[in-house]
């Protein structure tokens, strides 16, 4: 495997990890539970299309088959994207959605602050901008974690139950491949041990104030997103996703 | 709006508009092309420029050639796209047809480059201006006191850290009564 093909790879995952959880948080627009909350999904979903499309086009450069981002995204089925499996989960209630999104935040926050000190400079570049955006991210994912779980006994009952059912889609993020083995040594992509020592004393100091129980770290965890191997929900959301412009290819504004 | 070949470009991409001149004619010099720019004013915000913003970073004529480097507000910002095409048009009808725009990420933008003159017109228009600079204590700890735009006073709330752009979040004056949208500090 050469340096340029684990690269690619990587960037995929970045990207495609960013569509699919901004696509899911588009369906709930016209659809929260308060306007607030609306626009506020909306808005981070679009930081994080625009984070894909600068992780993307990174991608299809590197590809060199002419691809562009756009193509990348509409054109590929499930085996060919590499999103993390935590991102494609149903949105379920909106305990689900805030449970998947903060600790998503949690980590994706430590990887793009990590990343900033690539010796890709390109990907330092992207990473720089993205960690501002992700930085409101983890401020109102974790606000909201500590609302709910220190609520009501219903937000606290839902809320425990949220990060109960998603948990074991937490400890991909912070495994290690061969691809990410060998981007470390390159010095392009951050260690997940220091990733995962700072994500678990985020996420185990979040859920203690908000008076949750933290599951086990050492839990059994789902994993094969990175590598094209997905759960059943991703098909449904790509089939939404990619209709228009699989049926009208050549559509344009 | 038909969007030409502007939306699809890379963080290092070119946008070229290919109308070399016919004729050695003069290049107006940077300082005017700046003022030129000054007057394209931002989609969403209306009232400030694309150089108030800090949106155009650079300035510089290569032969004849107008170099322009731009730098997206936010990675998902929709409106660069369109603020591209104005500033391509602006340099048009003034005359500066060969003209090559680049995106530029790094630095990241920071609300600290809005100019005073922004942050004043800002305010007229009805958006509380940033307060404070961009160090990672304003992202991650509380906000400082956010003044109301319409009456001046410190008694606000936040409503929605997110507001009606991805730049903005939404306030509510607890003396007038007034929401209000606040230029988040990045």
């Amino acid at each position: 495997m050469t340096t340029q093909h684990a690269l690619t790879e990587y960037l995929l995952r970045l990207g495609d990890s960013d569509i699919i959880l901004a696509q899911r948080l588009c369906e709930w627009v016209g659809n929260a539970p308060a306007l607030e909350e609306e626009m506020a999904l909306g808005n981070v979903a679009l930081d994080l299309i625009g984070q894909a499309r600068s992780w993307l086009e990174y991608a299809a450069e590197l590809q060199g088959e002419g691809r562009s981002a756009d193509d990348l995204s509409f054109r590929r089925n499930e085996r060919e994207y590499r999103n993390l499996l935590i991102t494609e989960q149903a949105n379920g209630n909106y305990a689900d959605t805030l449970a998947r999104q903060y600790l998503f935040d949690a980590w994706h926050y430590y990887l793009l602050q990590a990343l900033c000190d690539s010796k890709d400079a390109r990907i330092a570049a992207i990473a720089a901008k993205a960690l501002k955006e992700v930085t409101y991210h983890l401020r109102r994912s974790s606000a909201w974690i500590k609302r709910l779980g220190d609520g009501t006994d219903e937000s606290h009952q839902n809320m425990q139950q949220a990060i109960d059912d998603i948990w074991t889609y937490s400890g991909e993020m912070l495994m290690a491949d061969d691809i990410d083995n060998l981007l470390v040594e390159a010095g392009i992509a951050p260690d997940s041990a220091a990733i995962k020592a700072q994500w678990q004393a985020h996420v185990s100091a979040t859920l203690k104030e908000a008076t949750l129980d933290c599951p086990p770290m050492d839990s059994y965890m789902q994993q094969g997103g990175k590598q094209g191997l997905h759960t059943e929900q991703l098909g449904y959301l790509l089939a939404e996703m990619q209709f228009l412009p699989r049926a009208y290819p050549d559509a344009v504004w | 709006m038909r969007q030409p070949q502007l939306m699809n470009h890379t963080a290092n991409s070119l946008i070229a508009s290919d109308r070399r001149p016919a004729s050695t004619a003069a290049q107006p010099p940077l300082a005017h092309v700046w003022q030129l720019l000054d007057e394209v004013l931002d989609p969403e915000v209306p009232v400030v420029s694309v150089v108030e913003l800090g949106i155009v970073r650079d300035l510089q004529w290569h032969e004849q050639q107008l170099q322009v480097t731009l730098t997206p507000t936010y990675s998902g910002c929709p409106a660069t796209a369109f603020i591209e095409q104005e500033i391509l048009q602006a340099l048009h009808q003034a005359g500066i047809a060969y003209v090559q725009l680049h995106q530029q990420l790094a630095p990241a933008w920071t609300t600290d480059w809005i100019s005073e003159s922004g942050r004043n017109k800002l305010r007229d228009y009805g958006i509380a201006p940033p307060v404070g600079s961009a160090s990672k204590r304003s992202l991650l700890g509380e906000e400082p006191v956010i003044a109301c735009p319409q009456c001046g006073s410190e008694h606000t709330e936040r409503v929605s850290e997110f507001g009606s752009t991805a730049c903005k979040a939404l306030y509510r004056c607890t003396d007038c009564l007034e929401p209000f949208d606040y230029f988040k500090c990045i």
